[in-house]
């Protein structure tokens, strides 16, 4: 129907409300994603600067330090704030440690960064953290800080600072709190304790001298000419924190020109470099160079490397210290923590160990694991430096990789808290019998091939080795327990007990644990291994002494049902092994009842038993939580809101005006002062008043789109009126009044489920109605309907008029008082028709009414009792159809010849002819008797063979409307 | 009709003698209503369906070593004939990103805006149903279909994978593996995420349902916008906008499969879908109960 394409197009136009309600919506879109992305300024600035300190063994040897200077705002010789010295990672700059600088500048405290001396475009060279050297030039920056007003102060020259740093950085912080007393607290992360020990490990608790080289970290740590950063040696804060190639283009101050300090290779200033060392003291370079030839540590190399560890000095650090250290880390094992740990609360000294998920091989961890470093960092800080905030508890927390995460593929770790640090002994020990034969395996002459366990400087790329890492056919021994009959949860050294036989009377021995996984691969928890140097070995390996390996600490679960796996290994990627090719026996501490499968006759089995600390501690409850209260929060907010809702709606109903109006109590619909106004401004019914009394069958008559079809869709309880009442029986009738249930509708053609039979369709309307079927009156109905068999055929097959007597039947299930129907005639056929307006005429005779709209006249005409002209919205006349007919002034004659009636007529006074364009001779007879008209035609000779009052209702709908056949709605 | 009928007696809110407004078109008859239509029986039919064509493909043992990708949750496929749990697992798996989605956008997207097609809108609301009920009556059996059609995808999964794998535990290479008895747990877990999280299309189709009088615009409509959002959801760039599509935890369910489960996803992703919803659906009542209904 045009009309009403026309009318939604009408209603989609934008109108005012529309396009305020639009654009709000569209700014507070746009408000809410420019919230979200836009930069905040941060709350400080920002000072580069090349300061110069003097340092050396006498203190007069000048250096230039590249250093940036973050100070809050606010910050003044009135209000001085407390500062933190930020040292980067090996390798790293001022600019590695940015995004932490921020972090602490945001929390308020001045921050002093700077490039350490022989990277980036600071000047001197590296001497490895040595007192003289780095830590003279932290004490003096120590001293720079000292001489701002905006710094606090303790004393004159004694800022208030704390020193924080990661690797390299953390090594500092640990010998500069040793050396300057000035210190207020510090936190070192993923450091060592000894640096001989962390590049010569060797686990049976051998000296360095007789250490297994770390060569692959070691070279890493010379030799990496690339002109990259160690980003696997920065701190966990920097590790993935991009700077790593960024060297290029070191900082604004650094302008384009190529920085050629992390190169070991060339010094600034031009000044030719050693290509053996580059920026490498010397002393430094050559102890590197005599150690990576032989593979082994003279004691002046080992002196060199202990001078450059807190090791030594550790009574003498009295700055309270948080010490951070990573689980993933093959390079600074956590027992190197465990060591400062033990060595720095010796002294009295309040300690706080923290172990995180990631390290050199792990990167910064999960963000859970950031999140809580990141807390105890601020919490320490602002307790020790800031003097605020109570005293931080010295529990030891620690996390476990506990999955994947399902959103993002990333890590997801476990946080676990327990009171006091119980070392990397665990405070329990569980331990867990492994067996296996002794077994012969090959020393590969030159160290290669050689097994990967952990790939150096990769960052969190090594943790994918786990189940990877190779062990090479003949190079490696097995042992294995029985699957596990529950889960361990193990936190720190394992240590197992196994002895070896070497022709030569040495080995080097790489003692692994696996966790082998029934249905997958076997997992090396981040790929540490444990090298041992035995010596004194005999030929034979039933008479070798049994030497108890301490393997590297791990945080793993060893879930029920898994076996452990102890592995020795002759070979390592990452370390030097003897050159010369040898066959080693290795075997387990004792003698082990039983066989294996797969084992040579006669051989012995012979076990150990593996001992795994554990710890049990809380599982620390992350921010996370207080979603699951919100969650709470919101389903019982949304369940308070509905029953709020729900009382609301109930009262407002109860109150809910419910009277009778007694003037219409009897009268089935009242209609007064109707008006219905769309939202884009279209009058479709501007002021509409009737009534339909009992008895009565009244026809609401219009053109199309006079307002007749708006009318009864108010009536139906469809459409809101803009104004105007509507009483039922002397009920106001609102969409969804009880009333409307004395209503039986068709309004604006049928309407029913398709897929359901005629018969079918009025029942499942019946039964919406919640009504008892006995007041149905399916038998009228389906008599009405007339549709014989054809009602247990689906409705999607019906023709037109069938539709249309179902849907009379439908409206006239339960005989409504008040019948309603639009156009009900369409589509029905003549004797359809002419049987539907007996049907109606006989329904309102039970003191019910039937109102019936129609745009055509002869249908009202004959049909109703009453009738109501509407057009263009409004009523032009209404009452009985007599009465709106009328007596018709005006009479059709048939005549033989018209021009001589024409003549005839002319000549009578007060008779006028009508213009009649179809041959017919229509007169306003206007007071003189038909009779006498006829008469004087005969008279003059007219044949007449017929005379027609005109009292059609056509001469009064066209009278009432106008001849235009534009329709209203066109208005 | 004679003579003799009496015209149904008034009560006092003026309404036909046995009218009452909760008692129309209960939940029984629009239930009824409903799974007369074919749309409605064909949906739970391929639900039934659908996993038993899983287990016949998977009779189709090929050599081929295809990688379905998907990291460590991808190896689910691999594992997914290893038992009764895991089978269902895998079903659910293939079918939550988008055959549960376009099934609950049908069940809910359809229920009005097809009466609305229909033309018996306006004969229910002339009843009348009040329009609160209405949508309340409709809403709920939609949920109702929607909560079947996903309970008959895991049952027969569960029954038919169990018949032809086992009853073993549950098994992912995320962590070990989760004793039979627990694994059914977890499994009504994952379940009622996926509930929740659907309840994001219910909505979102609910609304359009009320908003239009072309079924196949509000159901496709829902899936579309669900779509629209899964492709943000892949553009890191996004940020933390991300975080509030209403697709981003949508697969936070996997959490349920590590030890311990990770709910902390989980969570968020029920708030945000609760949120959701709550307003789809809100937005839903607040304009079908004003609107004039012109269909």
């Amino acid at each position: 129907m045009p009309s009403r394409l026309l009318a939604r197009l009408r209603r989609a136009r934008p109108t005012r409300r529309r396009m305020v309600a639009g654009s709000t919506v569209l700014v507070l879109l746009a408000a809410l994603v420019g919230w979200a992305v836009w930069p905040e300024r941060p709350p400080y600035s920002t000072t580069d600067s090349m300061i110069t300190v003097r340092s050396g063994p006498a203190g007069d040897q000048p250096v230039d330090l590249d250093t940036r200077f973050y100070l809050p705002d606010g910050a003044s010789a009135a209000r001085p704030v407390p500062a933190v010295l930020l040292a980067h990672g090996f390798g790293g700059t001022k600019r590695s440690v940015e995004s932490d600088a921020e972090d602490l500048a945001g929390l308020g405290y001045a921050v002093l960064t700077y490039t350490a001396r022989g990277f980036g475009r600071s000047g001197g060279q590296i001497h490895l953290d040595h007192p003289d050297y780095e830590v003279r030039d932290a004490a003096r920056l120590l001293d720079w800080l000292a001489a701002r007003p905006e710094i606090r102060k303790d004393a004159a020259g004694d800022p208030r600072v704390g020193v924080v740093g990661g690797s390299y950085g953390g090594g500092l912080a640990l010998l500069l709190a040793a050396q300057d007393q000035r210190v207020d607290a510090i936190v070192p992360m993923i450091t060592w304790n000894d640096l001989a020990r962390s590049f010569l490990p060797e686990s049976t608790g051998r000296e360095p001298a007789d250490g297994v080289f770390k060569k692959g970290w070691a070279g890493i740590f010379f030799g990496s000419g690339s002109g990259t950063g160690l980003g696997g040696l920065a701190a966990p804060g920097a590790a993935q924190g991009g700077d790593s190639g960024s060297e290029g283009t070191d900082g604004p101050a650094g302008g384009q020109d190529p920085v050629p300090g992390a190169v070991p290779g060339a010094a600034p200033g031009g000044t030719p470099a050693d290509p053996a060392c580059g920026r490498f003291a010397a002393d430094v370079c050559a102890a590197y160079l005599r150690i990576a030839t032989t593979g082994r540590a003279d004691p002046a190399a080992v002196e060199l490397l202990r001078r450059s560890s807190p090791a030594g000095v550790l009574d003498r650090i009295k700055a309270p210290t948080l010490l951070v250290q990573g689980a993933a880390d093959t390079l600074f094992p956590l027992a190197e923590a465990d060591a400062n740990a033990r060595g720095i609360a010796a002294g009295g000294t309040p300690v706080r160990v923290a172990w995180f998920t990631g390290g050199h091989d792990g990167g910064e961890g999960p963000q859970t694991d950031r999140d809580r470093l990141r807390f105890l960092m601020a919490q320490w800080l602002e307790h020790y430096v800031k003097g605020s905030g109570e005293t931080p508890s010295t529990s030891f927390t620690w996390s476990r990789i506990a999955g994947f995460d399902a959103l993002d593929r990333g890590l997801v770790a476990t946080g676990f808290s327990v009171t006091d640090y119980p070392g990397v002994g665990g405070t329990t020990a569980e331990p867990i019998a492994v067996a296996g034969p002794a077994q012969r395996i090959a020393n590969p002459p030159a160290g290669n091939p050689a097994a990967i366990s952990a790939l150096p400087g990769t960052g969190g790329f090594s943790s994918l080795l786990d189940g990877v890492a190779g062990d090479l056919p003949g190079q490696h021994a097995r042992f294995e327990s029985a699957p596990l009959d529950r889960a361990v949860d193990v936190v720190g050294s394992p240590k197992v007990t196994i002895r070896a036989a070497s022709p030569t009377g040495e080995a080097v021995l790489f003692v692994k644990l696996y966790d082998v996984d029934p249905n997958g691969p076997a997992a090396l928890s981040n790929g540490l291994v444990a090298p041992v140097r035995l010596t004194g070995l005999p030929a034979d390996v039933t008479a070798a002494t049994p030497v108890t390996v301490t393997l590297p600490a791990i945080v793993r679960r060893i879930e029920a049902g898994h076996r452990l796996r102890i592995v020795v290994a002759t070979s390592d990627q990452g370390y030097a092994t003897p050159v010369e090719p040898v066959t080693y026996t290795v075997a387990l501490a004792g003698p082990a009842a039983g066989t294996m499968p797969g084992m040579p006759a006669g051989a012995a089995l012979t076990g150990a038993e593996v001992s795994l600390p554990t710890v049990v501690g809380e599982p620390i409850a992350t921010p996370a939580v207080v979603w699951r209260w919100a969650l709470a929060g919101l389903v019982a907010a949304i369940v308070l809101g509905l029953v709020v809702l729900v009382a609301v709606l109930r009262r407002r109903h109860r109150r809910h005006d419910t009277s009778v109006h007694p003037e219409y109590a009897d009268t089935p619909l009242v209609v007064r002062e109707l008006r219905k106004e769309y939202a884009d401004g279209f009058v479709a019914v501007s002021r509409i008043d009737f009534e339909v009394h009992r008895g009565q069958v009244v026809g609401l008559l219009g053109p199309n789109g006079a307002g007749k079809t708006t009318t009864l869709r108010v009536l139906m309880g469809l459409t809101q009126p803009t104004t105007g009442e509507i009483h039922v029986f002397g009920h106001r009738l609102v969409p969804g009044s009880p009333v409307l249930s004395r209503i039986g509708a068709l309004v604006e053609g049928p309407g029913f489920l398709p897929h359901l039979s005629g018969l079918e369709n009025l029942r499942a309307y019946w039964r919406a109605t919640g009504r008892p079927w006995a007041d149905a009156h399916f038998d009228e109905a389906l008599e009405i309907a007339g549709l014989g068999d054809s009602i247990h055929r689906k409705t999607r097959k019906y023709s037109h008029g069938m539709r249309q007597r179902l849907a009379i039947a439908q409206a006239m299930l339960g005989l409504p008082e008040l019948l309603v129907l639009d156009e009900p005639t369409d589509g029905l056929d003549p004797p359809q028709i002419a049987e539907m307006r007996r049907v109606l005429r006989r329904y309102a005779t039970d003191g019910r009414a039937v109102l019936v709209s129609s745009h055509l006249l002869a249908e009202v005409e004959q049909t109703c009792t009453h009738a109501v002209v509407v057009h263009k919205g409004q009523i032009v006349a209404a009452g009985r159809v007599e009465e709106i007919v009328g007596e018709s002034p005006s009479t059709q004659f048939d005549v033989s010849d018209v021009d001589a009636a024409r003549a005839v007529l002319d000549r009578l006074a007060g008779v006028r002819v009508l213009p009649e364009t179809n041959g017919a001779l229509v007169v306003d007879t206007n007071g003189t008797a038909r009779s006498e008209v006829v008469a004087e035609l005969v008279r003059a000779g007219v044949g007449v063979d017929r005379v027609m009052p005109r009292r059609r209702l056509e001469d009064a709908f066209l009278a009432l409307v106008g001849e235009n056949s534009r329709g209203s709605g066109d208005r | 009709m004679t003579a003799t009928e009496t015209a149904t007696a008034p009560d006092a809110a003026g309404g036909a003698a046995g009218y009452r407004p909760r008692a129309t078109l209960s939940i029984g008859a629009e239930w009824r209503r409903q799974a007369s239509r074919r749309r409605t029986q064909f949906a739970l039919g391929f639900m039934v369906l659908l996993p038993l064509i899983i287990l016949i493909a998977f009779q189709f043992e090929s050599s081929g070593d295809d990688d379905n990708g998907g990291g460590e949750f991808g190896s689910l496929i691999e594992l997914a004939t290893t038992g009764g749990l895991n089978f269902t697992l895998f079903a659910l798996l293939v079918s939550s990103s988008f055959l549960l989605v376009v099934v609950v956008a049908l069940f809910c997207g359809d229920t009005v805006a097809s009466e609305a097609s229909w033309g018996s809108l306006r004969y229910l609301l002339a009843v009348p149903v009040p329009r609160a009920r209405l949508l309340a009556v409709k809403l709920a059996v939609a949920l109702g279909y929607s909560l079947l059609a996903l309970l008959l995808l895991a049952g027969t999964a569960l029954l038919a994978g169990t018949l032809r794998y086992g009853w073993s535990p549950l098994s992912s290479t995320v962590a070990a593996q989760i004793p039979a008895g627990e694994g059914l747990l977890r499994l009504l877990g994952i379940l009622g995420y996926l509930a929740v999280v659907l309840l994001v299309v219910a909505g979102l189709a609910f609304l359009l349902s009320v908003s239009t009088d072309a079924a196949l615009g509000a159901v496709g409509g829902a899936v579309l916008l669900w779509i629209l959002s899964s492709i943000l959801d892949q553009i890191t760039a996004l940020g933390v906008l991300r975080d509030f599509l209403p697709t981003h935890y949508s697969s936070a369910w996997l959490g349920l499969l590590s030890t311990p489960v990770q709910t902390d996803d989980i969570v968020k992703g029920a708030i945000s879908a609760i949120c959701y919803a709550t307003v789809f659906w809100s937005l839903a009542f607040w304009r079908f109960t004003r609107k004039d209904v012109v269909s």
